[in-house]
């Protein structure tokens, strides 16, 4: 039976919305396929898009309402960057870690030969790549080429990230390019890249087919960062105030199922399916319970926290998370000092919208917009919240701290994140 | 000078439809890439002023990065669409067609080529529509009717809209259309309003 209070003042009840197949796009998928919409009143139907170009732009046009979206692409489309000019917003993060950086198994051989202790040591591996970057160029090797998904994506900053920490300027010192998920493993066993930073399943796959080593996962480079998040059009968000919070009850309802472990195996053979992430079953389940396979045969590395979809308050859109990513942009030359980064961050990111989808759902939610970012090495709590939440360690690669309440926007930056004084 | 064009298509019939009616309107196509192709390598060589691009390409993504590109390319290459603000290329774009120019190329100079891209991929979807319809049974028919127009009715889409969604929903579940249609009409009848 289901309950049909309050289901009147929905502006609609027929949504469509986008995703990618990636593993987070595992809360959309729960939330129809475990009638968590149905239950808020709504009839989703959710397309498969072949790319984030396309999502973005269908998003644009409203052939969707709404999708599951890189943490940039809200923040790059109101500043139109690339493609069109369109105000967009998110009130809900979908999931925190579940990145990867994953090189060649030849690659993985020579980091090994300049540093034995690159095997469980971020730092190390990036320094050994420092200098066998510094050996190609003596040699007049053509450059190393590494890959993201997106050029405005976590991939690509976090990727950036993880060459800088060794020393290497990301625009110089290699060259990055862009590859679509699915054809990540095809690049790196025909050569074309030497490395590259995705989602989650598809560094551990190509573990397990023996075609690269995982050097890092997203939580040796900023523990428990956001991932993905639900956006949708300025536009649409006014026009359905009531439908979109709808959405986000379904959503975070979604997140709090995906977090209890009793119910990864039903997810795993939800999300296996050829028509979503399309990868064995058993690889989706080791996942979302944090065992991940990063070497050929060998046992898996054991991370709790590969992938948050509510702990932690890993749903709250954080202004200073925004703020941060527009950091990330900036360093990597995609936006200048024309652009003012907290009144962008402050039109894209919608808390008070997250805040009222809690509140109807009785949970808790952060009462400020910004926190420090990075600092904490250990769990924590916060108290700033309407009941206290459990949060977890934040630390960024190399220690640096990002504090939103010293941003500013006219600071000269560097391609890197490690050489400056905090 | 004419325009150097690379397409970037899956679809090997599409392709030889739309450089002939490229080639009949005087335009060089100079290249065809697909998703198996070094695309950055390809787009280095070849060095296209303009390339057309199937929105459902996974490829959108790789060319939507050369913007940045500097020491592979003395000029970006542009999504269309910043280009020009009328309304034709997000017209384009639901017809299924994308294109990147170089940055700076005359939008006037690109539109007429665009144009006869969406034609072709238009002409395509219809020949495809008949094609499949030819091939369905009087039965499954019906169910399609039945549900493109539930789905007209309820989202507010166009025929064509309707019919395009369920062929990407039995793509992307690799199911025949009549099973979606069928699943289609089964929500409908499941989530009607109890009023």
């Amino acid at each position: 039976m289901l309950v049909q209070i309050g289901f009147d003042s929905l502006e609609t009840r027929s949504v469509t919305l986008g995703f990618i197949p990636l593993l987070d796009c595992a809360p959309l998928i729960v939330a129809r396929d475990k009638g968590f919409f149905r239950k808020h009143g709504l009839d989703v139907m959710l397309l498969r898009e072949p790319s984030w170009a396309s999502l973005r732009d269908r998003v644009a046009l409203g052939v969707l309402d709404g999708a599951h979206m890189l943490q940039a692409m809200p923040l790059a489309a109101t500043a139109g960057l690339g493609g069109l000019k369109v105000p967009m917003l998110s009130a809900c993060v979908l999931n925190l870690g579940s990145n990867g950086i994953t090189v060649s198994t030849e690659l993985w051989d020579q980091i090994c030969a300049v540093d034995a202790k690159a095997a469980n040591d971020t730092l190390a591996t990036t320094s050994a790549l420092a200098a066998i970057v510094a050996e190609r160029r003596k040699a007049a090797a053509p450059p190393l080429t590494f890959a993201a998904t997106f050029p405005y994506s976590s991939h690509n900053y976090e990727l950036r990230l993880w060459l800088a920490a060794g020393g290497l300027d990301p625009d110089r010192d290699v060259r990055l390019v862009v590859v679509p998920p699915q054809q990540m493993l095809t690049y790196l066993t025909a050569g074309r890249i030497d490395g590259y930073c995705v989602g989650a399943p598809w560094n551990s796959l190509a573990a397990v087919q023996g075609v690269g080593r995982v050097v890092a996962t997203k939580g040796d480079l900023w523990e428990n960062g956001p991932e993905k998040v639900f956006g949708v059009t300025r536009a649409w968000a006014e026009r359905h105030p009531n439908t979109h919070r709808a959405l986000l009850r379904a959503l975070i309802e979604a997140c709090v199922w995906l977090d209890d472990a009793r119910n990864h195996g039903e997810a795993s053979a939800l999300l296996a399916l050829p028509g979503i992430v399309n990868a064995p079953a058993a690889l989706i389940e080791a996942l979302l319970a944090g065992r991940l396979f990063v070497e050929f045969d060998a046992p898996p590395r054991i991370e709790p926290d590969f992938i948050v979809f509510h702990r932690y308050a890993a749903n709250f859109p954080w202004r200073s998370q925004s703020l941060w990513t527009l950091d990330a942009m900036r360093r990597a030359g995609q936006i200048g000092p024309k652009i003012d980064c907290l009144s962008l961050a402050s039109q894209v990111v919608a808390p008070e919208i997250y805040r009222a989808a809690a509140a109807e759902l009785g949970l808790s939610a952060p009462t400020i917009d910004d926190k420090t970012e990075v600092t904490h090495a250990v769990s924590w709590t916060l108290n700033q919240a309407t009941r206290p939440i459990a949060m977890a360690p934040d630390r960024l690669l190399g220690g640096r701290i990002f504090d939103p309440s010293k941003f500013d926007n006219d600071a000269p930056v560097t391609p890197t994140f490690m050489q400056e004084p905090s | 000078m004419g325009l150097r064009i690379l397409l970037i298509d899956e679809d090997a019939a599409r392709v030889t439809a739309l450089r002939e009616g490229l080639a009949d309107s005087g335009y060089e196509t100079v290249g065809v890439a697909s998703l198996t192709d070094d695309l950055v390598a390809k787009v280095r060589d070849l060095a296209p002023d303009l390339i057309i691009v199937d929105m459902e390409s996974p490829s959108r993504d790789t060319l939507e990065d050369m913007r940045r590109i500097t020491a592979d390319r003395p000029r970006p290459i542009v999504m269309f669409v910043d280009q020009s603000e009328d309304n034709v290329t997000a017209e384009a774009m639901r017809m299924g067609v994308s294109a990147y120019v170089i940055d700076g190329l005359n939008p006037g100079r690109v539109k007429p080529i665009i144009d006869v891209a969406v034609a072709r991929f238009a002409e395509h979807q219809k020949l495809r529509a008949e094609l499949d319809q030819a091939k369905m049974d009087l039965a499954d028919r019906k169910a399609i009717e039945r549900a493109k127009g539930a789905l007209m009715k309820s989202r507010g889409l166009t025929e064509d809209q309707a019919y395009r969604l369920m062929q990407k929903l039995a793509m992307d579940q690799n199911q025949r259309l009549v099973d979606v249609a069928r699943t289609v009409m089964a929500l409908a009848q499941v989530l009607k309003p109890e009023r």
